[in-house]
């Protein structure tokens, strides 16, 4: 059974047993416009939460992307070098940006479930 | 004031529908005490036979390089530039249009930017340029911090063939951004070993081909030391004609190319504006600095050009960027892509040959001139020779005589014991009787 | 007219489809390939005669790598490049309202002037003695900066703006070596409301970037810069007037803060043009300021460059500046360009002198307006953006309210959201009125900026006619007429571009399609 989290900077996490698949929001995609590239870790890499995990451009503006908790990189969506697009397209889906294997199941508790992050999605539009 | 269309009708009318008395209303958030209250104390202004008059008593000044036999080289040449080129950069579409950020009404500019960009790539036979640089020196720097940024390593490792403007442009560099700079001594005879020097810090190591002192540099051998370390072979270059005869930076294994473009299209102007000429392999392309313009459609499916992958730039990046560049050399860029337009490979090739024939022509001339010696093996249309006593002397009193014979090297390498050494180029400007004259008067002056 | 008999011509089917034509080309209005589908390798529009036989020195290194340039005949190319030009826009074409570009006229006696051979002619390694017009222009140039903007010394090495910021940054950091705080001083304050090149040169000079929030009335509050400085900070970098339009109203007390905290006031010279004879950079306690010629002094802006970036510098920071720089010595001008000679110098930051074309150009200019002109300028400049604002302000929205600007007015996107537009909508629109948009989207503090400057040298016709063309723009938005802002442009050279599509699959040059 999954649960998704959700991060005030617009990154979501799925969390299955001790994986988290990462990738933005639907908000932030519609914010991006077009994404055009990603920059993805190598499988490997240990991030720490809060730290910069992947960058994601687009015609008019790039981000960066951050770990919303810390962990190894397991994989990476090797999809998104030919088909940027798929970020906008389904970005909970075929959009996402990598795994991790999660270090500390309590960093989930810092960050948002879907409801809280729909709740503060009404405050910033 | 002739280019001021406002009269004082105008302004009485127009500062009436704003709504104030007088402009200094709209300047109230001056603080008071620091208004200037009357103009400053400069000349007033002046009609253009005025300034013409001035202009002209400044330029009378100065000795031009098309009034007297002219071989000064040493990083900006002095070449035969057709009389379209600089017609066609006047017209007022090319000459008073911004930076292309609206395509659709851009497509001159941006179409003649993939043209050059094309060209830059063919002539230095690397996979991706950019829509250039300010210049050859700051493009070497730019080159030098990709490399850094591309291998995450701290060191870079410079060839004492390298312009020392280039090197001296690179130190200040370093210096400010933390990067190790090892900076061999003058390579004046093209002895000096690089290999050896590269270790698993080393970002890249950076030559000159034609090198400063005139030499040709076969890199392939060191681009393989390179890569074997994970260093990158930056290649730079100052003389772009040289490509129509010797063998490209692409060939010869560099993996970015950075040089200076002025050879082609553009004036000696005093030293500027010049012309950054960039290039790299594609795998490095979300590193390049500077503007990039790509191909694509419109909504109607015409083909169109835009700039693009702008997310690496300051006005999108900003302290992310590669690099803070913004305004670059646009005007430079035409004028090289139609200057290159109107040779095409068979006229480059031609005149590259006659570069080489008029230096190898001046080189035995001057060789036969008792006490000089010509140091260079190979050399394109430049090279060092050698004389007794000093350089910058001698360049003084063949003035005085009415030739400009070149660049004392001790004026860009001071303090290093090489002042008997003069940097002498010859490219199709001079005639037969130009280099007669040369030999001639350095015999008569050396002799006195 | 009797019309002459002859056999009667049949109606023709119509060649082409409504609204196309067999050439592509609409009138004068003309399509043009690239050089590599016009010319041919083989030729070359150049006559050159080949060398007699020689024997060459290239040591094996005979380029045996395929050259595969286009060459074109003088018709050719002139053709080309003609028809190219014809698809740009450009200030001898009509207004260009760029806000932070400064969009002025270029003066063409500053072209004949830099095409006199004495000064297009010479090479800047000649002997110095053979340059002394040149040595004495750069002096009077750099003289003039001096005046006008109150400050002590001028460093003209910079190749562009951005370069001046970097140039500035090195003097400062260079000074902060020799007090000995380099170590302690690495961070920068920038505004949120700077320009990109700001925070990118401090990056670029290995300091961090700390940034200095906005104030809701648009200029920078001194406690939020109070707030920012601290014995870690080695200067601020603000923009005045700053790249919304207004007047740094604080600015002395905020250098006043700068100066009390051990720290260095940088100054974006991007908007001078508004306070030209007006007031003193100096005055107002900055520390160091570039000064762009291309927008300020009317070089022209080519397409993209070239530009030159000089920047004024205070007594302090003077001995600081890179080399080469001018010294007089007895009655002939002498170039400093070694580091031996100039020991608190930081550095050479380019080959060569400076972009003496440019320098050529900005003195005419100078000349030829002279200190009563420049001050006549910049108030025709302010004058000419309220006037703008004046006729526009009813209809769109201001970020800052109703208050009157600088040289430049911005408004934002707020007015035109109810309609389901964007500023690009907007702009992309005005292109189809015969103008160039303003800058959209910048300065980034607004959500969709929309930054109009119209300059000087826009006539009161030339601008009731920009006024009014927007206001039935704005009118017309008013009235819902969506479609028609989110076709355009429809008349220009080509409609929008598939930006997405030249990022995603990047063609950087031409491919042969024969392989």
């Amino acid at each position: 059974m999954s649960a998704t989290y959700y991060t005030k900077t617009h990154e979501y996490l799925r969390f299955d047993g001790d994986t988290g698949t990462i990738g933005i929001t639907d908000f932030a995609q519609a914010q991006l416009g077009d994404v055009v590239f990603v920059e993805l870790p190598p499988v490997g890499k240990t991030l720490t939460h809060g730290t910069e995990a992947a960058t994601v451009e687009s015609v008019k503006a790039a981000a960066e992307v951050n770990a919303p908790v810390s962990g190894e990189v397991t994989a990476v969506n090797l999809d998104l070098a030919q088909s940027p697009g798929l970020v906008n397209e389904d970005p909970l889906g075929r959009g996402w940006f990598l795994r991790l294997k999660i270090f500390d199941r309590a960093e989930l508790d810092a960050l948002l479930d879907e409801e809280a992050y729909r709740e503060f999605l009404k405050t910033i539009s | 004031m002739r280019y001021l269309p406002l009269n004082d009708e105008d302004r009485a009318l127009m500062l009436a529908r704003i709504g104030v008395k007088d402009i200094a209303e709209l300047f109230a958030d001056i603080p008071p005490d620091k208004r200037l209250e009357q103009a400053l104390d400069l000349p007033c202004h002046k009609g253009e036979m005025e300034v013409e008059r001035q202009f002209s008593a400044l330029a009378a000044q100065n000795i031009a390089a098309g009034s007297v036999p002219f071989f000064i080289g040493a990083g900006a040449y002095r070449h035969h530039i057709p009389a379209s080129v600089d017609h066609l950069i006047q017209r007022s579409e090319f000459l008073t249009s911004y930076t292309p950020y609206q395509p659709e009404i851009s497509q001159g500019t941006l179409q003649a930017l993939f043209e050059f960009q094309s060209e830059v790539a063919e002539l230095t036979a690397m996979e991706i340029a950019n829509a250039s640089l300010y210049d050859g020196s700051t493009a070497t720097v730019e080159a030098a911090a990709m490399a850094r940024r591309i291998t995450g390593r701290r060191k870079a490792i410079v060839s004492g063939g390298l312009h020392p403007h280039y090197a001296e442009t690179l130190q200040t560099y370093a210096a400010m951004a933390g990067v190790d700079l090892l900076r061999l001594a003058p390579d004046v005879v093209a002895t000096e070993s690089l290999a050896e020097r590269i270790d698993q810090e080393t970002a890249c190591v950076i030559v000159q081909s034609p090198d400063f002192f005139g030499h040709l540099r076969d890199h392939s051998k060191l681009a393989e030391s390179c890569r074997a370390k994970g260093a990158l072979l930056v290649a730079v270059f100052t003389e772009a004609v040289a490509f129509g005869l010797i063998e490209p930076p692409g060939t010869l294994g560099a993996d970015i190319v950075a040089g200076e473009g002025q050879s082609i299209g553009n004036r000696l102007n005093f030293g500027g504006p010049y012309l950054g000429l960039f290039a790299a392999r594609a795998q490095y392309l979300r590193q390049m600095p500077g503007r990039i313009c790509g191909e694509t459609l419109d909504r109607d499916g015409r083909r169109s050009f835009t700039l693009t992958l702008s997310t690496r730039e300051q006005h999108i990046r900003r302290e992310k960027a590669t690099s803070n560049i913004c305004t670059n050399s646009g005007l430079a860029s035409l004028a090289f892509t139609i200057h290159l337009s109107l040779l095409g490979s068979a006229g480059l090739r031609r005149l590259a040959r006659i570069n080489h024939a008029n230096a190898v022509d001046l080189a035995e001339r001057l060789a036969a001139v008792p006490g000089v010696t010509i140091l260079n093996k190979t050399f394109f249309n430049e090279f060092t020779l050698r004389i007794k006593g000093d350089a910058s002397e001698l360049v003084e009193r063949m003035a005085e005589a009415g030739i400009l014979a070149g660049v004392p090297v001790s004026r860009l390498l001071p303090g290093q014991g090489l002042e008997e050494f003069l940097l002498v180029a010859s490219t199709e400007v001079n005639t037969d009787a130009d280099r007669a004259a040369y030999a001639k008067t350095l015999q008569g002056v050396i002799s006195c | 007219m009797l019309m002459p008999h002859g056999p009667s011509l049949e109606p023709a089917e119509p060649l082409v489809a409504e609204g196309k034509t067999f050439t592509g080309n609409r009138g004068l209005e003309c399509e043009e390939g690239l050089i590599f589908e016009i010319g041919r390798i083989e030729n070359t529009g150049v006559d050159l005669e080949e060398p007699p036989p020689f024997s060459e020195r290239l040591g094996g290194l005979e380029r045996k790598t395929p050259l595969r340039l286009p060459g074109l005949s003088e018709p050719e190319a002139v053709r080309h490049f003609v028809r190219l030009s014809r698809q740009n826009y450009a200030i001898d074409l009509g207004i260009y309202p760029l806000g932070s570009c400064t969009m002025k006229h270029n003066p063409r006696l500053n072209e004949a002037m830099a095409r006199l051979p004495g000064l297009a002619e010479i090479h800047p390694l000649q002997p110095q003695s053979s340059v002394q017009g040149a040595l004495e222009l750069i002096a009077g140039l750099a003289r003039w900066l001096a005046i006008l903007t109150g400050m002590e010394a001028v460093a003209m090495a910079p190749r562009a703006g951005a370069h001046g910021e970097i140039c500035g940054l090195m003097v400062i950091k260079a000074a902060m070596a020799a007090r000995g705080e380099a170590q302690g001083r690495r961070i920068v304050l920038v505004p949120e409301s700077a320009h990109g090149t700001n925070p990118a040169s401090a990056a670029g000079v290995d300091f961090e970037v700390r940034s200095v929030p906005a104030r809701a009335d648009g200029i920078l509050d001194p406690v939020a810069v109070k707030e920012g400085l601290g014995p870690d900070v080695a200067a601020l970098m603000l923009t005045n007037p700053n790249t919304c339009g207004l007047f740094e109203k604080q600015i002395v007390e905020i250098a006043d803060l700068v100066h009390a905290a051990g720290a260095y006031f940088y100054c974006d010279g991007a908007n001078f043009n508004a306070i030209l004879g007006k007031v003193r950079p100096g005055d107002l306690g900055v520390d160091a300021m570039h000064i762009n010629l291309h927008k300020t002094f009317s070089t022209p802006h080519g397409g993209g460059g070239p530009g030159a970036g000089p920047v004024v510098l205070s007594g302090r920071l003077a001995p600081f500046a890179p080399v080469p720089f001018l010294r007089r010595e007895k009655d002939q001008w002498r170039l400093v360009e070694n580091l031996g000679e100039a020991p608190n110098s930081f550095g050479r930051i380019a080959a060569f002198h400076g972009q003496f074309g440019l320098f050529v150009r900005a003195y005419a200019y100078m000349l030829s307006h002279g200190g009563d002109g420049l001050r006549r300028a910049a108030e025709d400049a302010v004058l000419n953006a309220n006037y703008v604002r004046a006729g526009l302000k009813d209809l769109m929205s201001e970020p800052f309210g109703d208050r009157s600007c600088m040289h430049e007015v911005l408004f934002d996107e707020t007015w035109l959201k109810p309609f389901g537009l964007s500023a690009l909508d907007f702009a992309k629109a005005m292109i189809d009125e015969g103008f160039h948009p303003m800058t959209v989207y910048f300065p980034l503090v607004v959500h969709g900026a929309m930054l109009i400057e119209p300059t000087e040298t826009e006539s009161k016709a030339s601008l009731d006619l920009f006024i009014a063309a927007l206001r039935d723009l704005a009118l017309a938005v008013r009235r819902g007429e969506t479609k028609r802002f989110e076709a355009a442009p429809k008349w220009a050279p080509r409609r929008r571009l598939d930006e997405t599509r030249a990022a995603r699959n990047p063609v950087l040059k031409w491919v042969n399609p024969a392989g």
